[in-house]
């Protein structure tokens, strides 16, 4: 019984976790019927995501995809971090049932909602 | 002990490398191979619509239908034509608030239900206050899961039309004082409705002793198939109501512009109805008969008892509903600490235990509790102190892996 590496390995040491001072884009994504809820905030400069912060509860899967969203995008261009798919989410978390995808997927759904994109 | 795994074939399958642990029987129950076969017996050899051929297949088939009525009737206690046969609780449940709503409920009248709800038995009233201006209110619950009897009589009043609760509830596993509650609602002119979804699988119910005048339940949760569920009401309540579903089959006569009802349960069974499965609920019913409802239901508070201990053992547990087994139907819903169920649940799925994980229909009674979600095991006459036992032994490996 287990989760994947990555997965363990972000739950239990979250990056990046907390709030920005004063964010240029934010936004909150939860999944009601399950309560999980990711917030994230973006220091964007020149075109970039300068630093990136997210916060929030709720599963595993969802809390371990968070951390690692912001490592993915901190430093990328936006429009780098707009382009992220979600086989690309998917992929750096390894292996994800497919009765847990909309858990491993709800922190990239607030990337592109605050990023200005439907989710 | 009963020992009847050997006919739920299911059983024998396996899950992710691991033999099934199957503990989800409140959302759905597996099925015996009598039941099966006696759907595909019917198929095979009687089928054709009911009430309307004249020819020997279908009168055949007729029959075995309202033999299935018969039958369930007996197992809860009721005539014949006081069954009705719906699609399932839900379906039951609509029906009801759609009749009663016709016939009893003007503006500023009040239905009543409890906090504890299935959003089966919760939606419909909303639904029926909303379009009758009438308003609905919900009895809370104490802290220990049980139903406020105080709060529920203090909301209990001369304007009250509908009361409609649970008898087990599916997340607490409290098992609601149905005859009191039906006294007193009956005092005050109420019609008393129970959502029986979780109850009449597990235990002996019947329906003269409860003293309610409607009663739903559905046949997948007692070892039938889906598709078929089950309304009973007393004949002068179901005379009274208006049909939900209007078209063939539940008509006397019928005009360009007007028609006269069926007399009840043909009046609520408009349409070509799940014929092959309510035979096969019949099945169920035997099959359940034969073992004995009291058998039935010790066994499942023997292996709800032997959860709960093991739960409250562990201190990173906590369990919700009434402490004492006695006092509760065969599940038990429970938190790990700072884990989320749906990390318990794929985690126990990995080694072949089905729980389930969320709020199981239940958002505002998981509100009142404080929680988003929660897990919920659930048993069965087909499981055992064995698997309750690697319930609690893997739910120690899900706090190593996570805690
Ligand atoms: C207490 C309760 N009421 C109603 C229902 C709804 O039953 P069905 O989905 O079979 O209509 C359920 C089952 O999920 C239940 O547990």
């Amino acid at each position: 019984m287990s989760y994947e590496e990555v997965i363990l390995d972000h739950w239990r040491h979250p990056r990046n976790k907390g709030r920005l001072p004063s964010p240029d884009a934010s936004a909150v994504e939860a999944n009601p019927l399950c309560g999980d809820v990711v917030r994230l905030e973006l220091a964007l400069r020149d075109g970039r995501v300068e630093d990136v912060r997210f916060d929030g509860e709720g599963c595993a899967i969802s809390q371990a995809a968070a951390s690692l969203l912001t490592e993915m995008i901190k430093g990328k261009t936006v429009e780098e971090a707009r382009g992220l798919k979600d086989e690309d989410m998917l992929g750096a978390l390894g292996n994800v049932v497919k009765t847990r995808l909309s858990c491993a997927l709800l922190p990239l759904r607030a990337l592109r909602k605050a990023l200005g994109l439907g989710s | 002990m009963l020992n009847v795994r050997g006919d739920f074939p299911i059983l024998s399958r396996m899950v992710n490398g691991h033999p099934l642990v199957y503990l989800d029987s409140a959302a759905t129950a597996h099925k015996p191979v009598a039941v099966v076969e006696a759907e595909r017996d019917f198929y095979v050899r009687a089928y054709a619509n009911v009430r309307r051929g004249v020819y020997l297949l279908a009168a055949e088939a007729t029959e075995l239908y309202e033999a299935a009525r018969a039958k369930v009737a007996r197992f809860v206690g009721a005539r014949p034509e006081e069954i009705v046969f719906t699609r399932g609780t839900t379906e039951a449940l609509n029906l009801v608030a759609w009749g009663l709503g016709e016939t009893r409920v003007r503006p500023r009248d009040e239905l009543l239900v409890t906090e504890m709800e299935h959003h089966a038995n919760l939606l419909p009233w909303q639904e029926l206050a909303r379009r009758r201006g009438a308003q609905l209110l919900a009895a809370r619950i104490t802290s220990q899961g049980e139903l406020d009897l105080g709060d529920f009589q203090s909301k209990l009043s001369s304007r009250t039309r509908v009361v409609s609760v649970v008898h087990v509830s599916n997340v607490l596993g409290t098992i609601n004082p149905v005859q009191e509650i039906a006294q007193w609602a009956h005092e005050v002119g109420a019609v008393v409705v129970v959502d029986a979804a979780q109850s009449v699988p597990h235990m002996p119910v019947d329906v003269g002793e409860l003293g309610a005048d409607l009663l739903a339940f559905s046949g997948h949760k007692m070892l039938g198939p889906t598709g078929i569920g089950v309304l009973w009401g007393r004949a002068e309540l179901l005379a009274e109501m208006p049909p939900w579903l209007t078209g063939g089959e539940m008509i006397r006569e019928a005009w360009i512009d007007r028609a006269v009802w069926a007399d009840p349960p043909a009046r609520f069974e408009g349409g070509t109805p799940p014929i092959a499965q309510a035979v096969a609920l019949g099945s169920a019913v035997d099959y359940l008969q034969g073992i004995g409802m009291d058998r039935v239901h010790s066994h499942g508070q023997g292996l709800t008892a032997q959860a709960l201990e093991g739960l409250r053992a562990r201190p990173y547990v906590t369990v919700y509903g009434p402490p004492d087994p006695s006092r509760r139907g065969a599940l038990v819903a429970f938190n790990l600490q700072g884990i989320h169920p749906h990390d318990v649940a794929t985690l126990l799925d990995q080694e072949g235990i089905a729980i389930r994980a969320g709020h199981h229909c239940t958002q505002p009674l998981h509100r009142r509790l404080g929680i988003p979600a929660s897990c919920r095991a659930s048993f069965y006459l087909y499981n055992t102190p064995e698997e309750v036992e690697q319930l609690l032994a893997a739910l120690d490996r899900v706090k190593e892996t996570l805690g």
